[in-house]
């Protein structure tokens, strides 16, 4: 007897695990990144024309998948064409080398979480070195927030080719981590449609908390006035176009095979098309949102740098020239320095090297993107706020949910088409597959819990689903539209929702998506080509900063693996069903 | 009488001051932020505090020497700056006009480094010995990390958490078997209707499943 196939308990829960997976680490750490980059409140032009031109369409067309041939990713293209099996194979496989890396960000979220709960926080000082004359050599040449990150957290080595030891602490984490995973998936949808609840609401309940700490900390108003000042002539920049598709295609994890698992579970009458528009909207106004929150911080750290900066070189002229304390602020600086070094030439050249220009707009050009925002830029604003450990509680927590959410949407993605395959489901129950997927993933993560574990996750971050998953959709939206055929998909829609799609759904499939998704695929390859080698940043300890440095040779060969293993599949089902195919036919012809 | 106590009077300011001027041999210079220290409580630099100043040094000596003779007219201020900051040295009685090792001063100030600093309402960062480094007070580390005991609460929770779905979900399992036994010596008793020799009901359970020849076909037949 055949098990009817787990639903969820109502589409509300759909929504939210849709939303809980698409928004995710990219909206808090990417958006806020490329909207400085590209142009500040200009940004938000190609990126909104993206969304209707792109975002929207191709999120209901993987949740329509889903939703009508209720079952995985492999399951559902398979019916689609046997031939496109491995488009199937190909997202499981980025989704496993995803669901590898990413929960390492969740132990790192756990680590400064439980660090949280100290008075002063730890990175909010230097350690002392041995003999208690001052602080450690290393932290000195950085901040202390870089230290603790760089040294403490990560205990990075000075290349990829020292690979150092496992850091026993992150390897915990890593595997708290995948237990808290493994939790939530345990039971498949009943477990996971109770959890999405939390991951999907808590993240906006803690962004609205620090929206308002945000506006009404000292200096926000900087930041905020730099973010939104639009630089329109960014937008005859073609990299700013590309971003823009760039992150709305990889910010709604389309291709991972996720969406179709989660639409998989739904009642063939959702209405998909409703929920592709609410979900692909919320994301991006999460991204827009999280961005005021992040600029707010941006110019409470710049302004507090500024100041401090100003600050220590009033000290330094205050002592060099044991003028009364207080005749040195920071509005007569200026004049105060011309008059100092009319007067007292001499000195003031012997001290000219060590008196910094400080500028406001230096400290917000700094734009970070990624671990070194959320770990390094965030933290460090935090620890000048009041009652820090509060705030920083809230943050990490938040982080932890938005990844846990993703990561739910990750492991949906490889588990729901091993559930499907009969072969595997008859033997094991659903409990052991996913244990054994959780298992082998905490085991290979352990690699970027070493000390050269961060270049690791920066190769995988960067390459393992790139290239890939642009293909993956590439050869997914032609085969909806032109090998399944665009009039059968508008058909088994309206047997769904109970309308046709109408002419802007059909002129996105059909033309303009596949086009922006060959153009971003042809920019990245030729981006490749000219660039020629890779380079990653390294972590130079005696400098106390980062330093770019070539990839070794077998590190590139993982990077092609990487892209291979998944990109390969596509033609290889291909090429093995046509073979089975023929095996069949001949084999019939024989006998007959 | 008069020339003879001017004449001594000047012999002891040009000995103090060759003995007390920046840069010279055992001398230390002082650096004090009190407005940064104090904000709106700061009192004012004036001869009284030098004199305390003095007292201080002069207290310090003796805790460290433990020999009573150091006397606060041995400890000479010089070049007292707006900032405020001078250098001062400290005099050996005993020896006429050599000032004490610079060595020993250090060792002593820094012994009673807090008690100066508390005379001034002052810290380390804001009443400042410029050549004596002050040793700074470790953090204080409990003897178990605190993430470690957070660590310990959490995944005791979530393993706790995965133990209780595992074991219901093992017992339901068994329930559903001994239920579906029940049902099987049930229906033994009852006629199952058979349809192709599969029970009627998990025909109706199947989800459907997409037959490729007939759904290209759909195409021949005519839209209502």
């Amino acid at each position: 007897m055949e098990k009817s196939r787990p639903l969820w308990d109502n589409p509300l829960q759909f929504v939210f695990a849709c939303i809980s997976y698409a928004v995710g680490l990219g909206n808090v750490w990417r958006f806020p990144y490329l909207c400085q980059m590209y142009g500040g409140g200009g940004f938000l032009i190609p990126y909104l024309i993206m969304l209707i031109a792109e975002g929207m369409p191709l999120l209901y067309l993987e949740l329509a998948v889903g939703q009508r041939m209720r079952q995985g990713s492999i399951g559902a293209w398979k019916i689609i064409s046997p031939y496109l099996c491995g488009v199937g194979v190909a997202s499981v496989v980025v989704s496993f080398f995803l669901s590898m890396y990413y929960n390492v960000i969740n132990a790192w979220a756990f680590w400064y979480l439980f660090h949280s709960f100290q008075d002063p926080l730890p990175w909010a000082t230097c350690p002392l070195n041995s003999n208690r004359t001052g602080y450690e050599e290393e932290c000195e040449k950085t901040s202390s927030t870089q230290y603790f990150w760089y040294r403490q957290t990560l205990n990075i080595s000075p290349s990829l080719e020292t690979s150092g030891s496992v850091q026993w602490e992150q390897a915990l984490c890593l595997t708290l981590a995948w237990l808290v995973v493994y939790l939530c998936i345990l039971r498949g949808t009943a477990s996971t449609g109770k959890v999405v609840y939390v991951t999907a609401s808590l993240p906006y309940c803690v962004l609205i908390i620090y929206l308002i700490r945000g506006l009404t900390l000292h200096g926000a108003v900087n930041g905020l006035i730099y973010m939104f000042t639009p630089k329109l002539e960014q937008l005859l920049n073609p990299k700013t176009w590309i971003s823009a598709a760039t992150q709305i295609f990889f910010s709604l994890g389309l291709g991972f095979g996720s969406l179709i698992a989660f639409a998989s579970y739904n009642e063939p009458s959702n209405n998909c098309q409703r929920h592709a528009i609410i979900v692909s909207l919320i994301n991006s106004t999460t991204s827009i949102f999280a961005s005021i929150v992040t600029f707010s911080i941006y110019g409470f750290k710049a302004t507090f740098n500024y100041e401090s900066c100003i600050n220590k070189v009033i000290l330094l002229l205050l002592n060099a020239f044991d003028l009364e304390e207080g005749s040195l602020t920071a509005d007569n600086l200026n004049e105060m320095k011309d008059y100092l070094m009319a007067t007292y030439p001499q000195e003031y050249a012997q001290l000219a090297p060590q008196i910094k220009n400080c500028s406001l707009e230096a400290e917000l050009d700094t734009a970070v993107q990624g671990t070194g925002l959320a770990f390094i830029v965030y933290s460090e604003a935090i620890k000048n706020m009041e009652v820090p450990q509060l705030y920083s509680v809230l943050y990490f927590f938040m982080l932890l949910m938005l990844g846990i959410g993703s990561m739910l949407g990750n492991t949906a993605a490889i588990l729901t088409p091993l559930t499907d395959s009969r072969a595997i489901a008859s033997r094991f129950p659903k409990e052991v597959i996913s244990g054994a997927v959780c298992f082998i993933n905490c085991v290979i993560g352990l690699i970027f819990t070493l000390e050269a574990g961060n270049y690791w996750f920066d190769i995988f971050n960067d390459y393992a689903a790139t290239l890939s998953l642009l293909l993956i959709v590439l050869v997914e939206t032609i085969a909806v539209c032109y090998i399944y055929g665009i009039r059968r998909f508008e058909k088994d829609l309206y047997t769904m929702i109970g309308q046709k799609p109408n002419w802007y759904w059909k002129i996105m499939w059909a033309f303009v998506s596949p086009l922006l998704i060959i153009s971003l695929f042809i920019f990245y390859l030729t981006d490749y080509i000219l660039t020629g080698t890779l380079q990653y940043q390294a972590w130079d300890a005696t400098q106390g900063q980062l330093v770019t440095k070539d990839y070794p040779g077998y590190a590139l060969a993982v990077i092609g693996l990487l892209v291979a293993a998944s990109t390969m599949c596509i033609p290889l089902g291909a090429l093995v069903t046509f073979i089975r195919k023929r095996l069949k036919r001949e084999r019939v012809s024989t006998v007959a | 009488m008069l020339r003879a106590l001017l004449l001594t009077l000047s012999i002891v300011a040009i000995a103090h001051a060759e003995l007390c001027k920046p840069d010279a041999q055992n001398a230390f210079k002082v650096r004090i932020s009190i407005k940064t220290a104090l904000g709106d409580n700061a009192y004012a630099w004036d001869a009284n505090e030098e004199y305390l100043f003095k007292a201080m040094v002069a207290f310090a000596m003796r805790r460290y020497s433990s020999k009573s003779t150091t006397q606060i007219s041995n400890v000479l201020l010089c070049n007292v700056t707006d900032r405020v900051s001078f250098w001062f040295v400290v005099t050996d009685s005993s020896k006429n006009v050599t000032t004490v090792p610079g060595s020993e001063v250090e060792a002593a100030i820094r012994m009673n480094r807090n008690r100066i600093n508390n005379a001034f309402l002052l810290s380390d960062k804001t009443l400042q010995f410029l050549k004596i480094t002050s040793t700074l007070s470790p953090p204080v580390e409990p003897s178990t990390p605190v993430w470690l005991i957070v660590f310990g609460v959490v995944l005791c929770l979530i393993v706790a958490g995965i133990v209780f779905l595992i074991v219901s979900g093992i017992q339901k399992h068994k329930k559903k078997n001994k239920d579906s036994t029940e049902r099987e010596n049930l229906e033994e008793k009852v006629e199952v209707t058979l349809e192709n020799g599969i029970p009627c009901e998990a025909l109706d359970l199947k989800p459907g499943h997409i037959n490729g020849v007939f759904a290209a076909d759909d195409e021949r037949f005519t839209s209502l």
